[in-house]
């Protein structure tokens, strides 16, 4: 069982519903996809056995089979290559990785290298396996690291796992969720939470994914997320109260459910849901 | 004009409810949202007239003409991105096409070429003198920080006798935050007081500090974590920035969101404290003698 | 000698463009016929890279000295390498800077910024 959590903005609660669930449940894998800013381990602090890097592969040029012709620089969409006094020069930045170049030349003159773009590691919390993904500063796309963490992922089909995924409808985005059996939109009730939430809403019906909302940080009074939901028809699997003790604990990096019980009743309950809602699906939707 | 960019880092600390009190506060003549992936300035500017829009093309992306294609499948083979789906027809993926340009190279019956594909919407706001640039960025696209310097643009040439322009930054520390910072003369960073909100705080901090520009620190919802906020007025203290406030947690501030107006149009402790913040930014802003490094 | 700058018009009054990369002109002045051209910036549409692509179309038209306000490290990669000169650029317009440039008052672009990554602002 396959769950990602998502929200159309940061802050909404992404991290805090992912990371309360897969500590909630007897046994668990977490994904943090969101790559630029993973999050997750912050609050885990696992105990790291396992670290990979991750490389993509950019074009290097043999100077002595290089002829200058240039079919290269004028291919490159991106740019990437530069032809300066008979020596060819690579951007790695800039480069997008897609080989090209290295196909087209008609000497035969170039070769792939790779180039670290960011890591994957693994830890234990408890009875939570944690998978983080992290790209480095300045790379243009952490598409191959959440490519990697859910390949490792896939054959495990018996642990349940949460994709703590980036925030946005973005391409990554869309990679984090595209293995998932079912996909937890968290809502803020603002006029900009409800905003937010169809950004996500018309993404995982573009994907054809069973989903569900949790509305976070409620408060008496007007819900706009809510009321969206009711009239979308979209069913609200939890509500989450707006607590200053759980807001106090979430911004020290603590997990709710591990240091009060009020808030594992909460969270065991919500899994509960979850859990419910997927087998519904595998059985109507086979 | 001045540009003031408001920028956090961490999403959901805050950055458009303070942006939009700035705007009332300042009547500033010109504002852009640079949040193109998920634009929510619109909901509490009140615009009274249609924007006009037009359409912004990113990479252009690979289409296959069925009517010529040979199912050869050296375009499936060739693509690094796995952007050809196959499934009686090929058919390309445009969410994960990258328009390398390669399949269009390698078909031998030139069934595919590159199409310019519209990557999101520019929206430009004329109400009464005042000039609102926003846009938003379509599912999937991947060229957000363009769209950020084409926003930017827009508002300038359409501003050009504006004194003051205020824009709301997009959250992280990527390319759409780096394309905000180009060329304006000042950056408020709103911080959250979390572990996590003091992380990404960092982080954009060392971001602004590669583009030599002018920036100071206020806290949001401070009270939701007063030894946070403690570290955050010392880190600030050791790292020489100016720390122009902090602004408590405050439910009416919500209450103003959600009827679409901002923390100053209505009477509330937020709005108090977001107004000292404004007026200690707009000092610093207009300070002759804090001018960063010219480049 | 053939000099370099970025314009924002295709004349000798124009005034020196901000940025590098996404000029749309180049103006390049030969010193010996004191005759300047004025060539379009293919760059300037590139969705990234454009400073590496403006570069190298600079390299391409024998350009020995660039006059610019400022430079990304792609770019200066590609100018380096290439052995051409860079000067930082007084307010003005392109034929101010010719000038000065001439008389000797113009210093060494010494502060290369980070690159855009393909977001770079006109």
């Amino acid at each position: 069982m396959k769950i990602a959590v998502l929200s159309g903005k940061g802050g909404t609660g992404k991290t805090l519903v992912s990371v309360n669930l897969a500590a909630a449940a007897e046994e668990s894998v977490y994904l943090d996809c969101d790559v630029e800013e993973p999050n997750g381990h912050l609050f885990f602090k696992p105990g790291n056995f396992y670290e990979e890097e991750i490389s993509i592969k950019i074009p290097a040029a043999d100077e002595k089979l290089c002829s200058g012709c240039r079919t290269c620089v004028n291919f490159c969409k991106f740019n990437a290559l530069a032809f300066i006094k008979d020596r060819l020069i690579v951007f790695d930045e800039v480069c997008h990785s897609c080989g090209g170049c290295i196909l087209f030349c008609p000497e035969r003159a170039l070769n792939e290298k790779e180039k670290t773009i960011g890591k994957i590691q693994k830890g234990i919390s408890g009875q939570v396996t944690v998978n983080t993904g992290i790209l480095n500063t300045g790379e243009a796309s952490g598409i191959p690291i959440i490519k990697k963490l859910l390949d490792e992922n896939r054959t495990n089909k018996e642990i349940i796992s949460f994709i703590d995924c980036p925030p946005g409808s973005a391409c990554i985005v869309m990679e984090s969720i595209k293995d998932a059996d079912y996909c937890i939109l968290i809502a803020e009730p603002t006029l900009f939470g409800v905003h937010n939430l169809n950004m996500v809403y018309e993404l995982v019906k573009l994907f054809h994914k069973p989903y569900g909302v949790v509305l976070n940080k409620c408060q008496d009074g007007e819900n706009p997320a809510e009321r969206f939901c009711n009239e979308k028809g979209i069913r609200i699997l939890g509500r989450i109260p707006f607590d200053n003790e759980l807001g106090t604990l979430n911004s020290n990096a603590k997990i709710a459910v591990r240091e009060n019980e009020k808030y594992r009743t909460v969270f065991l309950s919500l899994l509960e849901t979850v859990k419910k809602e997927v087998r519904h699906e595998a059985a109507v939707n086979p | 004009m001045k540009q003031l960019l408001i920028l956090s880092g961490k999403g959901g600390t805050g950055k458009t409810t303070i942006a939009g009190a700035f705007i009332k506060l300042s009547a500033a003549k010109a504002y852009a949202d640079c949040d193109v992936d998920a634009p929510n300035l619109h909901l509490i500017m009140d615009q009274n007239s249609e924007p006009g829009r037009r359409d912004f093309y990113g990479l252009p992306k690979a289409e296959i003409n069925r009517e010529l294609c040979i199912k050869c499948d050296r375009c499936i083979q060739n693509c690094r991105f796995e952007a050809i789906l196959m499934n009686e027809e090929y058919l390309i993926d445009a969410f994960t096409c990258e328009g390398c340009g390669v399949c269009e190279a390698v078909c031998p019956v030139g069934a595919v070429a590159l199409k310019p594909a519209a990557a999101g919407e520019l929206m430009l706001y004329l109400d009464e003198g005042k000039i609102f640039s926003t846009a938003q960025l379509k599912m999937g696209s991947g060229t957000s920080g363009m769209l950020v310097t084409e926003v930017k643009k827009q508002m300038r040439s359409a501003a050009e006798d504006a004194e003051l322009a205020i824009i709301d930054g997009s959250p992280g520390i990527g390319c759409p935050v780096i394309a905000s910072l180009s060329g304006v003369d000042m950056v408020l960073i709103v911080a959250e007081p979390s572990i996590s909100g003091i992380s990404d705080m960092q982080r954009i901090i060392k971001t602004a500090e590669v583009f030599r520009t002018k920036a100071a620190v206020c806290i949001n919802k401070y009270d939701t974590n007063p030894a946070n906020s403690e570290m955050i007025e010392k880190l600030c203290r050791a790292g020489n920035l100016p720390f122009v406030g902090r602004i408590p947690f405050d439910p009416e501030a919500v209450k103003a969101i959600n009827d679409g107006l901002t923390v100053v149009d209505v009477d509330c402790p937020s709005g108090i404290a977001v107004r000292e913040v404004f007026n200690k930014t707009i000092k610093l802003l207009f300070d002759a003698s804090t001018i960063a490094a010219d480049i | 000698m053939k000099i370099a700058i970025p314009v924002d018009d295709k004349k000798m009054e124009a005034s020196v463009c901000i940025s590098f990369g996404r000029t749309p002109y180049f103006m390049i002045n030969d010193t010996e016929s004191n005759e300047s051209i004025f060539i379009d910036n293919s760059a300037a549409a590139s969705q990234g890279g454009a400073g590496i692509k403006a570069a190298q179309l600079l390299v391409d038209h024998k350009a020995d000295v660039l006059l610019t306000p400022r430079c990304g490290e792609n770019a200066a990669e590609v100018i380096k390498a290439a052995d051409i000169k860079m000067y930082k650029t007084m307010p003005g317009s392109a034929r101010d800077n010719i000038n000065a440039f001439t008389e000797g008052k113009l210093s060494i672009l010494e502060e290369i910024h980070a690159g855009f990554h393909g977001h770079g602002e006109k």
